[in-house]
């Protein structure tokens, strides 16, 4: 199962850009399991180093998640001002205290222009970034937050503990 | 799985506790048919509030979306609600999974249905079918793939 579109430019990158393994997840802020997801990440992105990079696109499942939209545009407002990463980890550490008034203390955290930050989060612009995002994990075949892509072929196992890690290990060792 | 350019076969069951929903009344209209195994499976992006997510791309397509599984439609009634679902979820459950074997897809060994979709078009006809992997949530790139197909197609005739 293919990711659709493959990862450009438009995408927010972390890591070596150039790096030949290539993770992709399709996330949701206020979906626990990404949560969980989110220190075994920073795990693998520590142990390879700058041998991968990391893309993170929006799959908010608003109608379980209340507050998983307006995160996804906060990180994409964020992200105007170059802070897209710093918005994207501090919404996962503090998880459990998601709502409108903990994304806007967190921008003042960052440091981010506020008033701009507040003018950005209302721009329809960004909420279309977030549905363009989620269609693409539609398309990509996403069926459950968090999804994962490696290389561009969707990964069915577990992601728990270090199994995805130890999946890469195994199956792309000649870059490594 | 029943073939493509069959005629769905028609059925009759209980959406809610006082409504039957009948696949027939729908025609007119494309239908995605979404067998499934059970309600309430641990996981917050599960299959159904997943599809849920997704209804308006459905709709775009005048495509109308139904669940099934041998939970009873008490069970439905709750799940539905807590998943804020906005598509029926039909009750195969007396007798149980006869619809699920209609459609080729009931799993004897578990007493449940299987993972399975079908794609019928406006006139009652299976235009896709899906059946998968054990374990494996489907998604819904393969139902979007087949209902472009279907307007493409429409186009050229």
């Amino acid at each position: 199962m293919s990711l659709r579109p493959p990862i450009s430019d438009k995408d927010h990158i972390e890591g070596n850009v150039n790096a030949f393994i290539e993770l992709v997840e399709y996330g949701d802020y206020q979906c626990p399991y990404c949560g969980r997801a989110y220190p075994i990440v920073k795990g693998i992105q520590e142990i390879l180093g700058n041998k991968l990079k990391f893309v993170f696109r929006n799959f908010p499942l608003t109608s379980i998640h209340p507050h998983a939209m307006s995160a996804a545009i906060a990180t994409e407002a964020a992200a105007l001002q170059d802070k897209y990463w710093p918005m994207h980890d501090i919404i996962f550490e503090h998880q459990n205290q998601l709502n409108r008034n903990s994304l806007l203390k967190y921008a003042k955290d960052q440091e981010l222009d506020i008033n701009q930050f507040s003018i950005d989060i209302e721009r329809p612009e960004l909420h279309k970034k977030v549905e363009a995002d989620f269609e693409s994990g539609i398309r990509s075949g996403v069926n459950g937050t968090p999804t994962f892509f490696i290389n561009g072929e969707k990964y069915n196992n577990s992601w728990e503990e270090e199994d995805m890690l130890d999946f890469i290990m195994t199956n792309y060792s000649p870059s490594l | 799985m029943l073939s493509i350019g069959t005629l769905a076969p028609d059925f009759s069951l209980y959406a809610t506790p006082d409504q039957e929903i009948r696949l027939k009344e729908f025609r007119g209209k494309k239908i995605i048919l979404a067998f499934y195994p059970a309600d309430w499976s641990p996981v917050c992006g599960d299959q159904m509030a997943l599809y849920n997510e997704m209804l308006k791309y459905f709709h775009k397509h005048n495509a109308e979306l139904i669940g099934i599984s041998v939970d009873g439609k008490w069970c439905h009634l709750s799940f539905s609600s807590d998943r804020k679902l906005h598509f029926p979820l039909l009750a195969d459950f007396e007798p149980k999974g006869a619809v699920a074997k209609t459609y080729e897809v009931y799993n004897e060994a578990t007493g449940e249905s299987k993972r399975a979709l079908y794609v019928i078009d406006e006139d009652g006809i299976i235009r896709w079918n899906y059946l998968s992997p054990v374990g494996i949530n489907p998604g819904a790139d393969g139902i979007l793939d087949a209902l472009e197909e279907m307007d493409r197609t429409k186009e050229i005739i």
